[in-house]
């Protein structure tokens, strides 16, 4: 009988191909990594003397209180543990801001009869040519005469104009239905009340997308938090382990442990939010659930 | 309840497009009118100007007594049903329905009760707190119904509601809406592309055709008394006849046969109307028709042929032979409609 036979499973090359580029491309990624790890668990004498090695050594809880607590630098104000909340209020604050003004642009010129929409979109547009390593100068000019240095807006403020959720916002609202539209006109919605009430919710899967693309990258902003913040409480995770390495006090090595620590630290957060995030975000780029 | 009046209302979209033509009338109150028209014809437009989501560019138009014109869509005591139905996916059924209510700062205990007797009428009540994308087409189309009902508006409008529905579920809707209006008495203004809806549901028909008006009638007259050819052939399936005849001393000649028709005041050539139905076997007829095909529809059928060169329809009832090939046929001069020949209107 050929109902009881198995059908048998054909292993074909394609998909042994497939399997062993995604391998590869994992083994890419994850290889420093582990060596960072690696480095993370022995002595910082060892890492002058031998550089990585396979050996695992047990430093790594001693490193690890380092990393958190201890504070680096000068004042004594920024541990691992302070400069891992800077960086989440400036990644949040980067996100979040970006989402808002990206959001209310486009509800702007989607929705309203404006003059010049097009062209102020277009305006908008033409801002992705001007990102903050060109306009870094006149940028640091204003904050620091707004007297924003070393303050969270400061931070985060000039860098949340955001012509690629504008962009992404624009697209969505564009392909929101018209007649969603005239019956919330109908049930006597308002301009506040429909972005509230029907373009917020509307727009979730959208709004999770941006935010881990926006989060992750305010999380790894170097450049502006180092010329903005030159107290060390101020200092984000992604600043601060840099300095940590360069400090040279007398005879005593970097310390090499404890930084590795505290970049394979920074790197945990934004991983989580993408794990977590990940099936809104290939909803929110690919569905259209209106 | 209300009265609504056009007066010369006219629409031009910003393109310079002139979708509506001044366009006339009146709508009683408790009617059910139905705009009917072959897409693009400007039904939807006028819809949207009486809902006031699009301007009107020219013309003043009254619900109940008072200028519309400049008045916000909601606050001008209207309902909207959507052909995609246009429910919020977000909410629930019944967020869906009370949402209006909602806007209108109705206490909460008053909008549950209006939420729940308007599902009971739907028979929605087992779905309230289902999303909309977890119903059927034709659930979704009775939550927009009830979003309607629930806000127990002067006019209802109907875009096109049932046209994304299958075939039996639009006849069974069809049946539902009509009752539902005749129960509740509220002036409805209908629009729909398919003529058999308009026959069945509406009090009174409007024909549009080009952004203009063709006649404004029950369904009756504009099914016996067409005022174009174009009503002529957009009412009714299959349409009416239409076959060109000329002048021939007092009468007017058809393929071999003078019809006795006085037709003093009428030009050379003239487009006469016959609906298949009107047009009878007789053998003793004087119209030789050869059939090509003849369609069985159980009821009855539908025989299709040539009258000379002219395409011509006949219905005969089911338990009537025929034949493909010649056979002959009669129709009563009574029944006859004529068109002016060239603009196609209709002729006394
Ligand atoms: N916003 C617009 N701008 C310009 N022309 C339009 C617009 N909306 C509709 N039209 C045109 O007006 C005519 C009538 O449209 P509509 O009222 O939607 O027709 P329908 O009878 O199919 O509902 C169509 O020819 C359409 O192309
Ligand atoms: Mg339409």
């Amino acid at each position: 009988m050929t109902a009881t036979q198995k059908p048998r499973k054909r292993i074909r090359f394609s998909t042994v191909m497939d399997h062993i580029v995604l391998t590869l491309g994992a083994l890419f990624m994850l290889v420093p990594m582990l060596m960072v790890f690696q480095l993370s668990t022995v002595p910082d004498a060892e890492i002058i003397q031998r550089g990585p090695s396979l050996n695992i050594g047990d430093q790594l809880d001693d490193n690890f209180v380092k990393a958190m607590f201890e504070a680096s630098g000068f004042s004594g104000e920024n541990t691992g543990v302070s400069m891992l909340i800077n960086s989440f209020i400036l990644g949040i604050g980067f996100a979040v801001g970006k989402i808002i003004l990206g959001m209310m642009a486009a509800y702007a010129i989607v929705y309203f009869r404006l003059r010049f929409a097009t062209l102020a979109f277009w305006a908008i547009f033409t801002t992705l040519l001007l990102p903050l390593e060109v306009r870094i100068l006149p940028s640091y000019e204003i904050v620091q005469s707004l007297g924003m240095l070393n303050t969270y807006q400061g931070l985060i403020i000039p860098l949340i104009a955001s012509a690629t959720a504008t962009f992404f916002f624009r697209q969505f609202f564009l392909s929101v239905p018209e007649e969603l539209v005239a019956a919330a006109r109908i049930d006597g919605a308002g301009p506040v009340k429909f972005f509230i009430d029907i373009l917020v919710p509307l727009s979730r899967t959208m709004i999770a997308a941006m935010f881990i693309i926006m989060f992750v990258y305010g999380w790894n902003q170097y450049l502006w938090p180092t010329m903005i913040t030159t107290e060390e409480d101020m200092y984000t995770l992604v600043r601060g382990i840099k300095q940590i390495i360069q400090v040279f006090e007398g005879t005593n090595l970097p310390e090499y442990g404890r930084g590795n620590l505290l970049a394979l630290i920074a790197v945990i957060p934004p991983v989580l939010i993408v794990v977590f995030f990940q099936s809104w975000f290939v909803k929110g780029l690919t569905e259209s659930d209106k | 309840m209300a009265v609504v009046h056009f007066d010369a209302v006219q629409k031009i979209y910003p393109n310079g497009f002139e979708a509506v033509k001044p366009a006339s009338f009146h709508i009683e109150d408790g009617e059910f009118v139905v705009l009917v028209g072959p897409s693009g014809c400007g039904k939807s437009t006028m819809l949207r100007m009486i809902a006031g989501l699009e301007d009107i560019s020219d013309g003043v138009l009254q619900i109940g007594g008072r200028v519309v014109n400049d008045i916000d869509p909601a606050d001008r005591d209207i309902a909207m049903v959507f052909q995609n139905y246009a429910l919020y996916p977000h909410m629930s059924v019944r967020n869906n329905i009370g949402y209006g209510l909602k806007n209108r700062a109705v206490p909460r205990d008053v909008i549950a009760a209006k939420v729940e007797e308007a599902a009971k009428m739907l028979n929605l009540s087992d779905y309230l707190d289902r999303k909309p994308s977890q119903l059927s087409g034709g659930q979704r189309q009775r939550v927009a119904m009830g979003r309607a009902i629930v806000r127990d508006p002067a006019l209802f409008l109907f875009d096109e509601p049932l046209s994304n529905l299958d075939a039996k579920l639009r006849n069974q809707m069809r049946i539902e809406i009509k009752a539902l209006q005749r129960r509740l008495g509220v002036t409805s203004v209908y629009v729909t592309h398919d003529q058999v809806e308009a026959m069945t549901m509406a009090d009174r028909i409007i024909v549009m055709n080009g952004g203009v008006i063709e006649q404004i009638g029950t369904p009756a007259e504009i099914y016996k008394t067409p005022a174009s050819t174009f009503v002529a052939s957009f009412m009714g399936a299959p349409p009416m006849n239409l076959l060109q005849v000329t002048r021939e001393g007092a009468g007017l000649r058809l393929a071999d046969q003078v019809l006795n028709i006085a037709a003093a005041d009428i030009d050379e050539t003239v487009t006469l109307g016959i609906r298949p139905e009107d047009i009878v076997p007789d053998p003793n007829g004087s119209l030789s028709i050869h059939v090509d095909i003849i369609e069985e529809l159980g009821a009855h059928r539908l025989l299709h042929g040539r009258l000379e060169e002219q395409s011509i329809t006949v219905h005969v009832p089911k338990d009537h032979d025929v034949t493909t090939g010649m056979s002959r046929f009669s129709m009563p001069l009574n029944a006859v409609s004529l068109f002016d020949a060239k603009s196609g209107r209709r002729l006394s």
